[in-house]
């Protein structure tokens, strides 16, 4: 670790709370509804998209109406999506003169996509026409990052509400996020990421001979527009197959650092629009704070692992000074490599700038508890402040049985009903990752994808499941997942990951919406301090290390031991 | 749930124009118009002919150019498509060797790259880089030690003073943008490019 890589760490981390503080004003002035600065050149294209779908702005939907209005738009989006990539072979803007994606590929990549995880069983370059890249791709880049920002505002209103029947309508939500949020941010991202060296053509390939006169055909593409809401809308599904690594997503050190920027950003803001929505910001800042520690952790522990080189490497002869640079790029090192991995699966996004599969073994247990954790620090757009306030609830109830009082949340009694769902919701992450990665392991066809031996093949398995349930998509990318068994048992981890999760957190949502708004008093446990953090903080470690410490002790942990007993697999 | 499929319907359907034909197309145009040299993709020409682009690394096996990191793409095998073979700096199939740290396969593939280039004479420290596989397969750049210590074989093979080629080195070295920002790093084609006009 060098004082200069801690110091490339800082400056994007200051840079994102800087411009999430303001965007956060933002974000919570569109989901209310009121006038922002972009209204007058939005809200004429806002009232067409009303007028043509049919809706009435104006008028609220239950929980059980706004659930069924999402679930109504992630299934047409996803036979859509699907339809067009079994399809392209007959559409145009296919340069490159791609075939019909094959059905199982095709499930797991529509699944994908419309759950916001981007997990990637294809290389794009390779796989996609230019047209399914921007007709599907990119569509569904925007819509599921707006999908999840619509969910968590609904729970936001749950508190913030009193007696109320409704919690918003899904489809001005889903409407505004995208229109007044994700559209502008990308525009201007995509626009300075050209500037920095990323291309946006139309062509498909550029055909070279190189210095010593061999051919080269460099694929290429509009990828700048594509990679713009691939962070924002903490998606992560790359243009190419080795996505933010390819010198064509992220030619340099600038591009690398706005591309972290870009997929932090938001769900930071979210927590400090989520503080001023409940008219408290000190709300707000508590969990934006509880999300920067642990990313921060995650950050410190994996720059650790990454910068001191491997030893089996060592031995041989290989400087351990730069770091562990296999699966690295010169460009990024181990500093910007380490703080994106953490970034990555802090938020839902699992886009990668490295190979997380050549990380160390400790280096590479920070990703994967990220997403085991759920992806909380700071999660998803949206998704991250919806996970994080689950917790907070269950932290909250916790506490009440320590003094013995009803626990209460903003004022908000929890009582069986909630806290019931709140369990739900978080024990089908254990049971999606742990069951699945047990029975592959079981399987032959589940062993065969592995390109690693020994303790790291378990990594491999496990990490492909909990990225999938996680609906994060970063991958230990050694593991084949474009085989049958891969390609559905992830594609329905994806659906269980974030349907199964978010309809108890819509009931949630409306159950707390229905109740009065108690007035604090001396009684009531102060939730924006830092006992409350601590608490927080605690709930996690407690909670997590529980449910996924046995299934970690044999992948990464004993691998650390075995590489300090120089055995290799 | 059926109320809700023609809006549902319908908003697929105008989010497809807005933002998966209007963004992109609307970032084209102005990116071609404003920005066309890395909106097509930084490309170098040589006397006319497209050598390749600034930013993606390509192979070098001569001994007259700097190398660049190994590289892990491959490509479909010439005598049977339905199988991969490797493809160094394949730029239409980016990936990484995605082998873990305890890989046998990654200590016995370091092990014969340093010794293939120890023989070749082409190195005296070895480079964490210039043994390992980056992250993308197309890594177009080299640290300054990796480059620095092959300068004595690439001198040799040009009839070259070494100190000439060390010069050309050190003015192709990139550092840290306002000091701080990245890595210092040599791009290996803008080197070698750099190395032909000298003769």
């Amino acid at each position: 670790m060098t004082s200069i890589g801690l110091a490339q760490i800082a400056i994007v981390l200051l840079a994102v709370i800087g411009a999430a503080i303001p965007l956060g004003n933002n974000i919570a002035t569109v989901l209310a509804g009121e006038r922002s600065l972009l209204s007058p050149l939005l809200s004429p294209i806002e009232r067409v998209f009303y007028r043509l779908a049919g809706v009435d702005p104006a008028r609220e939907q239950n929980w059980l109406a706004y659930a069924m209005a999402m679930l109504a738009f992630s299934v047409i989006g996803f036979v859509s999506l699907y339809a067009l990539q079994r399809l392209q072979a007959y559409l145009p803007l296919n340069p490159q003169g791609f075939s019909g994606v094959p059905a199982d590929l095709a499930f797991n990549t529509s699944m994908s996509f419309v759950t916001n995880t981007n997990w990637q069983n294809y290389g794009g370059e390779s796989t996609m026409s230019h047209l399914t890249q921007m007709l599907g791709l990119t569509v569904h880049n925007f819509v599921s990052a707006a999908t999840g920002l619509a969910m968590a505002f609904a729970l936001v209103r749950g508190f913030s509400r009193a007696e109320s029947p409704t919690i918003g309508n899904f489809w001005v939500d889903l409407t505004r996020s995208t229109l007044y949020v994700l559209l502008p941010l990308s525009i201007i991202v995509a626009l300075a990421l050209v500037a920095l060296g990323v291309p946006q053509t139309l062509q498909g390939s550029i055909e070279a001979t190189t210095l010593e006169g061999a051919k080269q055909t460099l694929a290429i593409g509009p990828v700048a527009s594509q990679e713009a809401i691939k962070e924002l809308g903490t998606n992560g599904g790359g243009f190419f197959n080795a996505n933010s690594a390819h010198p064509f997503e992220s030619p340099n050190a600038l591009s690398n650092m706005l591309e972290i920027w870009a997929l932090l950003v938001i769900p930071f803001a979210t927590a400090f629009a989520f503080g001023r929505a409940v008219f408290d910001y000190r709300q707000g800042r508590a969990i934006a704070i509880t999300m920067m520690i642990v990313l921060a952790a995650g950050v410190s522990v994996a720059y650790w692992a990454e910068a001191g080189g491997n030893p089996l490497l060592t031995e041989i002869g290989v400087d351990p000074s730069p770091g562990n640079m296999e699966g690295k790029e010169v460009r990024f090192g181990p500093a910007m490599s380490a703080l994106f991995a953490a970034s990555t699966t802090g938020t839902s996004c699992g886009a990668v700038n490295a190979m997380h599969d050549s990380f160390m073994p400790l280096g590479g247990l920070v990703p994967l508890f990220n997403m085991l954790m759920g992806s909380i620090a700071p999660g998803g757009v949206g998704a991250g402040l919806y996970g994080f306030l689950v917790l907070a609830i269950i932290a909250v109830f916790i506490a009440g049985l320590m003094v013995g009082r009803t626990p209460e949340y903003l004022g908000k009694k929890i009582e069986t009903r909630e806290m019931k769902l709140a369990m739900l919701a978080v024990l089908i992450y254990p049971l999606s990752v742990l069951a699945f990665t047990g029975v592959s392991v079981m399987l032959q066809t589940g062993l065969a994808s592995l390109n690693n031996a020994g303790p790291h093949g378990l990594s491999e398995i496990l990490y492909a499941f909990a990225s999938a349930t996680d609906n994060n998509g970063s991958a230990f990318a050694g593991l084949t997942g474009n085989t049958p068994w891969y390609n559905t048992t992830l594609g329905v981890a994806m659906l269980l990951g974030r349907f199964a999760f978010v309809i108890p957190v819509l009931a949630i949502a409306g159950a707390f919406a229905a109740k009065k708004k108690g007035a604090a008093s001396v009684g009531t446990f102060p939730t924006h301090g830092p006992l409350f953090i601590g608490l927080l903080l605690g709930v996690i470690v407690v909670l997590y290390l529980l449910q996924y410490f046995p299934a970690l002790a044999l992948g990464p942990i004993v691998e650390h031991f075995a590489l300090l007993a120089g055995k290799t697999f | 749930m059926l109320s809700q499929i023609r809006p549902a319907v319908v908003m697929i359907v105008l989010f497809t124009a807005l933002t998966g034909i209007v963004y992109p197309l609307a970032i084209t145009g102005v990116a071609q118009l404003a920005l066309p040299t890395q909106a097509n993709g930084s490309v170098i020409e040589r006397d006319g002919t497209v050598i390749g682009s600034a930013l993606i690394g390509q192979n070098f096996a001569s001994d007259r150019y700097f190398h660049g990191r190994p590289s892990a793409t491959t490509g479909p095998d010439p005598a049977d498509p339905s199988k991969t073979v490797d493809a160094p700096y394949n730029a239409s199939n980016s990936m990484g060797s995605n082998l873990g740290p305890t890989s046998k396969k990654l200590v016995d593939r370091v092990n014969a790259a340093i010794e293939s280039e120890f023989a070749a004479g082409r190195i005296d420290v070895v480079a964490a880089d210039a043994a390992t596989t980056s992250a993308s397969g197309l890594d177009p750049h080299i640290s300054p030690q990796f480059a620095l210590a092959q300068a004595g074989a690439v001198a040799k093979a040009r009839n070259l003073s070494e100190s000439q080629v060390r010069a050309v080195v050190e003015a192709n070295l990139e550092g840290r943008e306002f000091g701080v920002i990245g890595e210092p790093r040599v791009n290996v084609l803008l080197l070698n490019l750099a190395l032909d006009r000298l003769q």
